[in-house]
């Protein structure tokens, strides 16, 4: 849990964090979005301390962040940037190890934890242990970078723009990994971005940002069918809203009972891509399976049409 | 086959052409100051001395102008001068009078060209083998090997630089351990002190302008007036300070010498120190801070790693120009192979100036080979890119 209670950060007269409070409930995905310089990344930031704040107080599961010396703090809580700032003079089977070594970990301890990371992160041990970031493409050094954040086993991860420098069919499947990580470790993710098709993929809930303060901080379904503002309107991009509303909800929610022709369509994928699947083939619906094979009903157009719809 | 022809090696084997058939391979002079008379290879060695140097230079020649690989081309460069070297000492021998000991004999400009033609064939090839670092030491000692076993064999005996060195080897050695001490001992002072400057100025820019300038001002002093300035703020301590005097201070001698060296010592050092603090990357150094590194851990496990190789190329730089730098220290009365250089300008004795000369410039040569594979060693991330 991080309870964040009415942060403020001026640097001189400008405010950058103007009064945020945010309460972020342990073992969920918040994503900060906004446009540059809406003060995301320094209220990020306050929370490990790399910023201190003017006034106001953030606690970390009940306790004050400032009662630890600022090193030791962020000792506990995992921190991944864009560019994955890999020490370049280090192997990969090093840089992971940073964190633990700090905290005066045992051999045996630290290099099973490596593994464990670079099996998780599926690259083998042995072959990308012992090589350099640099002989390591864009996306294994961003999970080179984000395996480093998660050595101490965190509860809390904070993540700067982390896919900000990879192509777009690699960022796709860092994000899925990073869900799938994160559902492993149980860990606290707050991260920020200003791409709004990730906020909305990877969020359990998303704050939006504007000159320094939260303008609405809601689940993502919420946010798409209240905007708070005509700011959070036109960053979620009007024309996208029911694409973005089917994409963040499965196919088993639309679930109807009935068989259709064709072929099938796994109960876990998005809504969005059922809707894609079913314009694509002409059909008006097609066979759900769950997740032991067994079809389980059928998901029709006029069925995600409804779903689709906003609030009238 | 088809024979192609290499231009850089064109140059080199006309170079050595010239040295070996047109100019006077060594200098016969009746005493050690007058002026000499030139001999040519045939004149001045034995016949067969003369006829293995012939053919080694000719062989040298014709795989130097062809495009013949690395390999082939450095081991006739490596034999070649390894014959040069031994015929030098035979040409001594049978160019000396019997029961004569002011008679000199020295190599002479046809002696010197084939020197450095075959050393650049060498260098060249070396160039294109791209040898390891390990190698290229392994192969300075192996030639430095060689110049101790000829020396101590006597072959050179004859030559007049090794008559000059026999009348002064006490006092050769006690100037070569001043000099090599006047250099190290001033590097190691400037390092000290250098690198926390250096530590300094990244972390403090308001100090880094006023500090490299005045590093800079001191480096555009010319050595002589430096050891002018320093004779009277030296001379005042040694007067001054209890126990200054007793531990070797004073307005001339070694002491300003070592201080002049030191402050030319610092602005490579601090400078180098402050680029490579600067070229660390900006991710590196957020993603350290970021997941819980002390200041100090940051600076001694990433900063100054990432910028010590930038730092060793400062160090390279002082210890070369230090060496060099050292040989001026004799003027004021601090010792060092400058000692043979001024006092052979004095009797015009060529080959007492070449005594101190030549020591000097294989002591940098070694140091800066040596260095060079420290820094190529010490960024294995970074050679590793230049590989790939």
């Amino acid at each position: 849990m991080i309870e964040i209670e009415g942060i403020t950060k001026r640097y001189g007269e400008t405010t950058v964090v103007k009064d945020v409070s945010l309460t972020i409930a342990p073992r969920t995905v918040t994503v900060i979005v906004g446009t540059s310089g809406s003060g995301k990344t320094t209220l990020l930031r306050m929370i490990n301390r790399l910023v201190e704040p003017t006034s106001g107080t953030i606690r970390l599961d009940g306790e004050d962040n400032r009662t630890l010396p600022g090193f030791e703090l962020r000792r506990r809580i995992g921190y991944a940037i864009q560019g994955h700032g890999l020490f370049p003079h280090r192997t990969v089977a090093q840089n992971i190890a940073t964190v633990p070594t700090l905290l005066g970990w045992d051999r045996a301890r630290i290099d099973a934890k490596v593994a464990e990371l670079l099996t998780l992160f599926q690259l083998d041990p042995a072959a990308f242990g012992p090589r350099y970031p640099h002989e390591l493409s864009g996306g294994q050094q961003q999970r080179v970078g984000v395996a480093r954040a998660l050595a101490a086993e965190p509860k809390v991860l904070l993540m700067d723009e982390p896919f900000g420098a990879l192509d777009p069919i690699i960022r796709a499947k860092a994000q899925d990994d990073l869900l799938a990580i994160q559902k492993h470790f149980e860990t606290t993710i707050v991260l920020v971005t200003h791409d709004m098709e990730e906020a909305f993929h990877l969020a359990d809930r998303i704050a939006v940002m504007d000159k320094g303060e939260v303008v609405q901080y809601a689940t993502p379904a919420e946010m798409l069918v209240k905007p708070a503002t005509p700011f959070v309107e036109s960053l979620i991009g009007a024309g996208e809203r029911p694409f973005r509303l089917l994409a963040i909800e499965t196919v088993a929610d639309a679930v109807e009972p009935g068989a259709a022709e064709g072929e099938a369509i796994s109960s876990t994928a998005s809504q969005r891509e059922a809707l894609s699947a079913l314009l694509w083939s002409g059909r008006k619906a097609l066979p759900v399976i769950g997740p032991d094979g067994a079809v389980i009903g059928k998901v029709s157009l006029e069925g995600l049409a409804q779903r689709a719809a906003g609030p009238a | 086959m088809q024979l192609r022809v290499d231009k850089l090696g064109v140059i080199t084997a006309a170079l050595t052409a010239y040295g070996a058939f047109l100019a006077p391979f060594a200098t016969f002079r009746a005493n050690r100051i007058v002026a000499g008379e030139g001999r040519s290879i045939s004149e001045a060695l034995p016949p067969t001395w003369a006829a293995l140097v012939l053919l080694v230079v000719i062989v040298a020649i014709i795989l130097a102008i062809l495009k013949t690989p690395g390999v082939l081309r450095l081991a006739i460069a490596l034999c070649a001068l390894a014959v040069l070297a031994l015929a030098i000492g035979a040409a001594a021998g049978q160019l000396t009078p019997p029961e004569n000991t002011y008679a000199r004999v020295s190599p002479a400009s046809g002696f010197w060209l084939l020197l450095f033609a075959l050393a650049l064939l060498a260098a060249d090839a070396l160039t294109r083998l791209r040898p390891s670092p390990l190698v290229r030491v392994a192969i300075l000692s192996a030639v430095l090997g060689f110049i101790a076993v000829v020396l101590i064999s006597g072959a050179w005996d004859g030559l007049s630089l090794l008559k000059e060195y026999a009348s002064r080897a006490d006092t050769f050695w006690a100037e070569a351990g001043k000099h090599v001490m006047l250099a190290l001992g001033s590097l190691a002072a400037a390092t000290a002190v250098g690198i926390p400057l250096g530590v300094l100025c990244h972390r403090v820019p308001r100090l880094r302008d006023g500090l490299l300038g005045a590093l800079n001002a001191i480096q555009t002093i010319p050595s002589i007036a430096l050891f002018g300035i320093l004779i009277a703020p030296l001379g005042w301590i040694a007067l001054h300070v209890p126990g200054a005097a007793a531990i070797g201070i004073r307005g001339i001698g070694t002491a300003p010498a070592f201080v002049a060296l030191f402050l030319y010592s610092l602005l490579p050092i601090v400078a180098n120190t402050v680029v490579g603090l600067a070229g660390v990357p900006r991710e590196a150094n957020e993603a350290a801070r970021g997941i819980g590194m002390t200041d100090f851990q940051r600076l001694a496990g990433i900063e100054f790693p990432l910028a010590f190789p930038v730092i060793l190329t400062g160090i390279r730089i002082v210890l070369v120009q230090n060496i060099g730098l050292a040989t001026i220290a004799a003027l004021i009365g601090g010792g060092g192979f400058g000692v043979f250089v001024f006092q052979g300008v004095g009797q015009t004795a060529m080959d007492l100036v070449l005594l101190g000369a030549v020591p000097t410039v294989l002591l940098a040569f070694t140091a800066a080979i040596v260095l060079d594979a420290v820094i190529e060693t010490a960024t294995p991330y970074h050679n590793r890119v230049q590989s790939a």
